[in-house]
Order: C-alpha cells, then structure tokens, then sequence
C-alpha cells in the first residue's frame, strides 16, 4: 500500500491538495452554486425562500417595478441601476485616488536605503494591523462637526480672521470616499512597491547613459516595468470597494447606499435573500467583467500575492 | 545613480501619504483618555486621585486609574473580554488549519500533476476576484438551508439544533485564508531547489524524514510569513464573520461595529488601541525570531 | 562482491516535452561499471549523462531496462534504500544546518549513535581539510569549502559507490585543476567506485580509469583516457575530445591493420589505420588526424607526405599553430616549440611552402555516419 502510494505521484499530489480543495468547493464554489439558484427564486411571506425560476430579482434590478405612482401596473425605478452605478462610480475613484497616493510612496520606499526599506514598508502595514471596523471609526471621529478636521481648519481661520462655520463632513459621499481610500491604499503601496523593487539600478543607469532625462527615465522605464504592481494593486482595491458596506453603512449615513448596502439589509432587514442573492450575483458578475478587462489588458501579476 | 532619489516631490507625497496613515490612529489612541464620556470633543486627560470614580455629568473628575481610566474600564467589561477571547480562539484555530492544508496544497500544486490540479489551483483565486460580501451570504446561505434541512431530518429542537456559531465563523476564515497562505507558500517553493531533498534522500532519509528534516524548515519562512498573513486577515475580518456568526461568537470587529451604532464612549478607543498595541507587539516579536533564524545565512550573502 | 559495482543493462528513460512529444534522454544505454574504478561519464548538456546518474542514484527510474548496484537490480528502490551517495552540483548544503549538522544528516539517518556520529564526522572533515570549521554554516563557506563539505558528506556514509555530478563546475580554473587531482588522490586511497559526470573533456582525461562519451542519450565509446583520444571509433569521439583534421575519402584497399583511402581534395590515397568496425572496400569514409600528429618536415617519405603552403601561423608559448593549404584542404598543425623562434628565420612564414608528413597510425580510418 504505502510502496503503491510512493510510486504513484498523481495519487500523492491528489491526497495532499484534497483538504483544501473539498474546502473551497464547500464553502466556497457550493455557497455561489446556491446563490444563483436562489436568485431564480421568490421571497415567502415570513421571509424564507420558494424554490422556482423566475426572473423577477433580475428585472427588478435592470428598473422595472410594480409600485407605481401614477396607477400603472409597470413602469422604470432607477433606484437599484442607481445604486450599482454609484457603487462602480465609487470603485473607480477610490482605485485612481489610491493609485495616486500609493505610487509615490512605493516609489519612495523601493529607492530608499535598503537598510531602511523594511522599516518604511512595516510603517505601512501598522494601519493594515488595526482592525478595518476601527480604522473606520478613528474617521468617524475625524471628520466629526466637532472632530479634529474641523477643529484645525477653525483654528486657521481664526488666525486669518475669517469666520467659519464647523463643516458636515461626516455623511457624506466624500465621507465615504476618504474613507475607502484610507482602507485600501496599503494594499495598493505593496505591491507597487514590490514591482518597483525589482527595477535595479543599472536600468536608471542605462536609461540615463542613452540620455534620456529622469521624467522621460519614468514615462518609458519605470512606470512600465511597474504596471504588473499597479494592475496587482487594483484588483486589490477595485473588488472590495464593490463590495463593502461598512464603510458607507458608518461614514455615509444610512440614506448613502452602495451595492453592499443593498445586499446586506436584503439579507438582515428586508429578509429577501432571493433579491439580495441576484445583487449579490450581479455585483460579481461586475466585478468579474471589470477585472477580465483589466487583467486582459495588462496581465495578472504575481505581485498580488506579495501583498 | 536614481535620477529620483532625491525628488523633492517625492518625499512631500510621502510624508504627506504617511501623515494620511497615521493621523486617524494617533487620533484615535489621544482620544482613549479623553475625561469625557460621551468622547465627541477631547475635554483633556483624567487625573488620578480618590478610590473611586468621580463624575461630573458626563464628565469624569478623576478616577484611580488616571487617565487609564477606560482601560480599566475596559477590562472589566465581560462582552469585550469574550469578544477578544472569540476573536482570538477563531484566528488561532483557523490560522493552523489553514496553514496545514494550505501548504499540503502548495506542495501538491508546485511538485505533482494530477487531475484536479487546475481546478484546484484555479479555486484559489476566488476569494481575490470575488467580493468578500458575495462569499459572505453565500456561505451564510449554504448554513442556514443545511441547517434547517438537518435539524429538520433528525428532529431537532431548541439548544440541539445546529445553529451558527464560533464553529461556523472558524470554518468560513479558514475557506478565505486558505488560498492566500497556498499561494504565499507556492512562491516560496517556487525558488525551492530539489536538489536539497534529493540530497536528504541520498543520505537516507525517506520521504517523511526529508520533509521534516529538509524541507519544512527551509519553507519556513514562507509557511510562516502564510500563517501571519491568514492570522492577520481573520483578525481583520468583519464581513465573513457578520454574516456567519451566532450568538456566543461575537469577534471583536463585529461587537465594536454594534457599539459604532449606539453610544460611543472611549472604552471603544482604549479597547483599539490596546488591539493596535498587541498586534504590533506579535507582529514585532515574529519579525525579530525570523530575522534572528536568518541572520547567520545573511552575513555572506 | 559483484565483479561490477553499478551496471547498466539497456537503460532508456523517455521524458515528455513541453510540447507533447517523447524524448529518450537515455537511449538503451549499456555501462559496466568496475569495483574501485574512477568512471567519467562525458559528454555536452543534454547528453545523457546526469539522467544515467541519478537512474543509479534513484532519483529517476528507468522507462526500460535496469540498472544493478552490486549486482542486484534496483527496480524502483528509493535513493535511500541504496548504498550510494552523491555529491551534487551546487553542492545542494542544507542551509538551515551548520557544517558538522550536514554531515551528521547521514549518519543519524543510519541510526548511528552520538559519540561515533562525532567520531566519524571529525574523520571526514580531517579528510577534507576541513576541521574546525564544524559550527559555520555552508553560506559562510568560500565555493571550495563548500564543494569540500559536500565531499565529506557524502563520503561520511562510506559509501561503496561516490556518484558525483560535475562537482567542481561552480569552482574557477585554479582551484577546479587542484581539486582535480585531490579527488583523484582521495578515490585511490579510499579505493571506492567514483562516478563522475562532467562536460569537461580535460577533466576526465586527467582523473578517469575509464569515460563514456556520450550524446544524445547514447554512448559513443567506452575506454581508457588513451584508447579514447588516441583510437576514436567515430567522428563525434574525435571531434569532442581534442581537436582534429577530417579528410573526407573512398577506402580504396583494406589490408589488416591498414587501410588506404583516396581522398578527392587532395587527388592522393592517405594511408591509415581503420578504427571504426565493419569498414568495408569502396566506403565512404573520414580520415582524422590529430594537428599534433601532423609532421612539418624537410626529409618526406614516401607515403603520406604532402606539399603545401603555411596560410597562418600563431605563436601560443608552448607550441605554435600552423594551418596549412593543402590541395582544397585547410589542415591545423601544432608544432611543438622544441627550438627557439626568436629568430624571425627559425619561424613558419605565411606563403612558405612545406611539406607534410602523415605517419599511418595516427592516421584514423573513422566510419562516416
């Protein structure tokens, strides 16, 4: 038997990669087998689920509705199209923001000092540490009327002699995006940064010596060698801002909805988990379309698991 | 020669970036010994005098933990306390469950073919591609028609019944850890020359000796660095355990996100900051035993 | 004790390509190996010879055929159930171990006990010269420390065959040629079978009883380092050990150890000594001749001399390489500086006419396929 099994190295590779392989098949290809089934289905009174096929989750969310104003039986509510498109409006702002804030800093800490690096780079990961439900309170309170952000714009103001009114940023959509970014941007500085590390200096050398000038060395050397990170980092960002409803749910008030939103109350308020199970399908069909595009476009860098 | 290295553009984003990062926190950590209850303005620190505590309102005068005050608060607190004793009895069991099969599957992936093996690897990526949400109700679905389908075939009723609980949450962190410790540790064995193990058998060691005497320990790292990255994802995690957890299972995340939506007081900002303290504790002590194990491997290098 | 300490009997290992397709990396290969030998196997990357090594180490197993150790066929015993031991190439040193760790691997996995582990561990590194150097760790070790430890390690277990897989490649010139003949040296006073992989013509001249030429997955001759470089039996042994000149002829007349060849681009038989079997009248055959074995000289015989014109001429120390037009022919000649060539007249010139010499047993008759 164990003589069999030594000489048998596809029964040896099956065996150890089985556990893990009936785990995520349980838990997680099952559980998305059953919310597409679910989705064809209907909400019962007490808010369970009949089993049948039916596409009314769907239309729904495509606009078409039966609670109409003016007496018709049918007529578009844009609310969930709404919704999606603010969730996807968000995604991307969030990821170019990111994006935007990461880049110069990875770049920083790749060109630093060796010595140092580790220790730039563990700066970075010290937020990541905290808990994301903490990380969004700690804005909570910063963008509070009476939080900090206002508090030193007063105080400037009042140095300039201007008069100032203490602002309402909490619940808002600005709120929220901050809020996003602030979540996200270290797993978009890793694995820039980890692609940015690879680029050895005898290439600036090279780039340099053919005469070409340090932003010329960065439009054509750098930023290329670095896309496989950039791409890492935003399929990094761009799915779980798709998906998050905390966020909007502390920061954004309870009348800002994204697609998270309205999966989760379909889930704990509404008890309609057959229309929350078509968003939720839905919200990964988006995702899934966004990131073949992208990921077609330039590849599916090895840097997403530096992070 | 960096034609960047000394860009003063650069070094402006990134203090500015880093300043971004840390102020919430450091805001947050002031605020755990802010004298005021209700912790929307910072009304200064608690002095230390009396035994007791000492309100006026709700502020407090003083109290004999000082400006600990909350900390001591907190530690009284039982629901905290189970919290962080959930939290870490999840990420602890899940974070070694994972970590095992993770890494068998790593090996099978990198070392053998066999049938299932793209599908295997292929399952991986779900839970980089797929919205934590999606997982999240998905799984919560799966448990709650496997439950009710069950206790209604055996009968069950009241405590007998199979509800969601810490055993649900351990299994759903270990679904979504799993493929980021395989991947991590994939990497690793990537670089891993078989020569090493072909060299442990040649001087007579069988499979089994190999791998404990040679193999797992040169994988360490990568094992380990696997494991610190699933402990961290599980304590960090909200969504899958909000949808999965039962009564008797709040974490930490979730039962600071309940107390985001009724009263805060600063017992939510000690309870983070003594959390970001510990983690930053582990997470130092782990890099200082790796970087110690590396050390004598770095100095020719 | 078997009369060979490793055979292979008609060993093929077939490998999958990337593409799909079969290739035999070993092809009905046949080795004796002898008790005490020093046996290189030679040959370019890709040839066979590490694949033949680690069949007999049990890191492969053939597709067909067998090979014995000691005389009992190995089948798919694992490397650890055999009485072999290998020195790797780059060394493959547990990194996680500290030198005496690395050699007591092995003897811990003997179950030997501690105070003969030390015994035996301090033995091997007195071999190597390698004692007190016991605590370091491999990375701390300069390449020929390293390749020494891999040595002991392997030696450690006393092995009655040592395989051992270009093992001094990592090391630069110098330090390859002392080794050399330390390894060398060590195989005579441990009496031990060594065999050892190498692409290094010079290397396996200078250490081997016997080497196996080998490409693409097949031997191509099997001998001494003297019948090998003196008697090729084909155009690959002769070309891939040394240098020489090929003249392509007709075998005219066979007779015993002489054959005579008509070679057209030089309009004139060469006479010479036929080295591959089966030769037959009227084949097609390649003459060749080492350029060291190639007269330059003012009183021709009658056979074999041939007149020509010095083309090149460069001065290399020891000898000086001389290329001769000769008919259609270019022929390399290295001529021994026995004399002083300070003066300009004691020097081959360009457009000088010579004469050539060709003595017949130098000259080798090669099957041409």
């Amino acid at each position: 038997m164990l003589k069999r099994l030594r000489e048998n190295k596809s029964a040896q590779g099956t065996l150890l990669a089985l556990p893990t392989t009936l785990w995520l098949f349980v838990l997680l290809i099952i559980p998305l087998i059953l919310t597409l089934v679910i989705s064809f289905g209907k909400r019962s009174p007490d808010g369970d689920v009949i089993y049948t096929f039916t596409l009314d989750n769907y239309l729904r969310l495509a606009g078409y509705s039966t609670n109409c104003d003016n007496g018709q039986a049918a007529c578009f509510d844009p609310l969930y199209l709404q919704i999606l498109g603010r969730s996807l409006l968000l995604a991307f702002n969030t990821t170019a923001i990111v994006i935007a804030m990461a880049y110069p800093l990875a770049y920083f800490i790749a060109r630093a000092d060796p010595k140092r690096r580790n220790t730039f780079l563990f700066m970075v990961l010290i937020p990541l540490w905290t808990n994301f439900v903490i990380r969004v309170y700690a804005w909570m309170m910063l963008l509070r009327k009476e939080g900090a952000i206002n508090i030193i714009i007063g105080t400037v103001a009042h140095w300039l002699g201007i008069n100032f009114a203490p602002l309402e940023l909490l619940y808002t959509p600005g709120a929220v995006l901050v809020g996003m970014v602030y979540e996200f941007l270290p797993f978009m500085i890793l694995p820039i940064f980890t692609s940015l590390e690879k680029i050895e200096n005898p290439l600036y050398e090279a780039a340099a010596d053919l005469g070409a000038s340090p932003f010329k060395t960065f439009l054509r050397v750098t930023l290329p060698l670095s896309m496989p990170g950039v791409v890492a980092g935003t399929i990094l960002v761009f799915i779980p801002v798709m998906g998050t409803f905390i966020v909007s749910d502390i920061l954004g008030g309870r009348q800002y909805i994204l697609v998270g939103n309205l999966i989760q109350r379909q889930f704990l308020d509404a008890r309609d988990p057959a229309f929350g199970s078509a968003a939720s399908l839905i919200l990964m069909v988006l995702t899934l379309i966004v990131t073949y595009f992208y990921t077609r476009k330039f590849g599916f860098g090895e840097e997403i698991i530096a992070a | 020669m960096n034609p960047h290295r000394r860009s003063p553009l650069i070094l402006t984003a990134t203090v500015l970036v880093y300043i971004f990062l840390y102020a919430p926190i450091l805001g947050l950590m002031l605020y755990s010994f802010n004298a005021s209850r209700i912790n929307v303005t910072f009304e200064g620190f608690i002095p230390a005098f009396s035994e007791n505590v000492v309100m006026d309102g709700s502020l407090v005068k003083s109290s004999p933990c000082g400006p600990f005050h909350w900390y001591c608060d907190l530690s009284k607190n039982d629901d905290v306390l189970e919290a962080a004793g959930n939290t870490l009895t999840i990420a602890f069991t899940a974070t070694v469950i994972a970590t095992i099969i993770g890494t068998m599957a790593a090996i099978a992936l990198q070392r053998y073919d066999f049938k299932i093996k793209p599908f295997s690897q292929l399952s991986l990526y779900i839970p980089i591609v797929i919205p934590e949400i999606v997982m999240g109700i998905g799984i919560l679905t799966l448990f709650s028609q496997f439950f009710g389908w069950f206790n209604g075939l055996l009968g069950l009723t009241g405590d007998a019944r199979l509800s969601m609980g810490i055993v649900t949450v351990t299994v759903s962190h270990i679904a979504f850890m799993v493929p980021f410790v395989t991947l991590v540790v994939q990497a690793r064995l990537q670089g891993f020359d078989k020569a090493y193990e072909e060299a442990a058998m040649d001087l007579g060691a069988n499979e089994w000796t190999t791998f404990r005497r040679v193999t797992f320990p040169m994988i360490l790292p990568g094992v380990l660095s696997g494991a610190l990255l699933a402990f961290t994802l599980s304590l960090d995690d909200f969504v899958i355990t909000f949808f999965t957890n039962g009564p008797g299972s709040t974490t930490l995340p979730i039962y600071v996100y309940g107390l985001l939506r009724r009263i805060i007081t600063p017992q939510v900002n000690a309870l983070s900051t003594v959390w970001i303290l510990i983690v930053l504790l582990a997470v130092l002590l782990l890099q200082w035993l790796q970087s110690r194990d590396a050390k004598p491997q770095a100095d020719l290098s | 004790m078997s009369e060979f300490a490793v055979e292979l009997r008609d060993v093929v290992k077939t490998f999958k390509t990337p593409e799909g397709t079969h290739l035999n990396a070993v092809d009905h290969v046949d080795m004796q190996i002898q008790n005490g030998e020093f046996f290189s196997m030679l040959g370019s990357s890709g040839c066979g010879k590490t694949t033949s090594l680690r069949m007999i180490a049990g890191f492969e197993w053939p597709t067909e055929g067998e090979v014995f150790i000691e005389g009992k066929p190995m089948g798919h015993t694992p490397p650890f159930q055999r009485k072999v031991n290998t020195v790797f190439q780059n060394y493959a040193l547990f990194q996680h171990m500290s030198v005496f760790q690395n050699l007591a691997f092995g003897l811990e996995m003997e179950g030997a006990k501690k105070d003969e582990i030390q015994k035996r561990v301090r033995r091997s590194l007195e071999m190597v010269q390698l004692l007190g150097m016991e605590n370091r760790r491999p990375k701390q070790l300069s390449g020929g420390q390293q390749q020494r430890v891999a040595l002991a390690r392997a030696l450690v277990k006393t092995p009655e065959v040592l395989l051992l897989d270009e093992p001094l490649g990592a090391l630069d010139l110098k330090l390859r040629k002392e080794m050399q003949l330390e390894l060398k040296a060590l195989q005579q006073q441990l009496g031990i079978t060594f065999i050892y992989v190498t692409h290094d013509q010079e290397e396996a001249l200078t250490m081997s009883d016997r080497i196996a030429v080998m490409s693409k997955g097949r031997v191509m001759q099997m001998g001494s380092p003297v019948e090998i470089y003196e008697r090729p039996r084909n155009r690959f042994v002769a070309e891939f050990i040394g240098e020489s000149n090929f003249l392509e002829g007709q075998i005219k007349s066979l007779s015993g150890s002489e054959a005579s060849v008509f070679v057209p681009a030089l309009n004139a038989e060469v006479v010479g000594t036929p080295t591959s079997e089966g030769l037959v009248n009227g084949e097609q055959v390649f003459i060749s001749i080492r350029p060291e074995k190639i007269h330059l000289t003012e009183h021709p015989l009658r056979q074999n001399t041939f007149s020509g014109q010095v083309v090149s001429t460069v001065y290399i120390g020891s000898n000086t390489h001389v290329v001769v037009q000769v008919g259609e022919l270019r022929l390399k000649v290295w001529e021994q500086n026995r004399i002083s060539r300070l003066e300009p007249s004691s020097f081959y010139t360009v457009g000088q006419k010579v004469d050539l010499m060709l003595m017949p047993e130098n000259a080798l008759v090669l099957k041409k396929d």
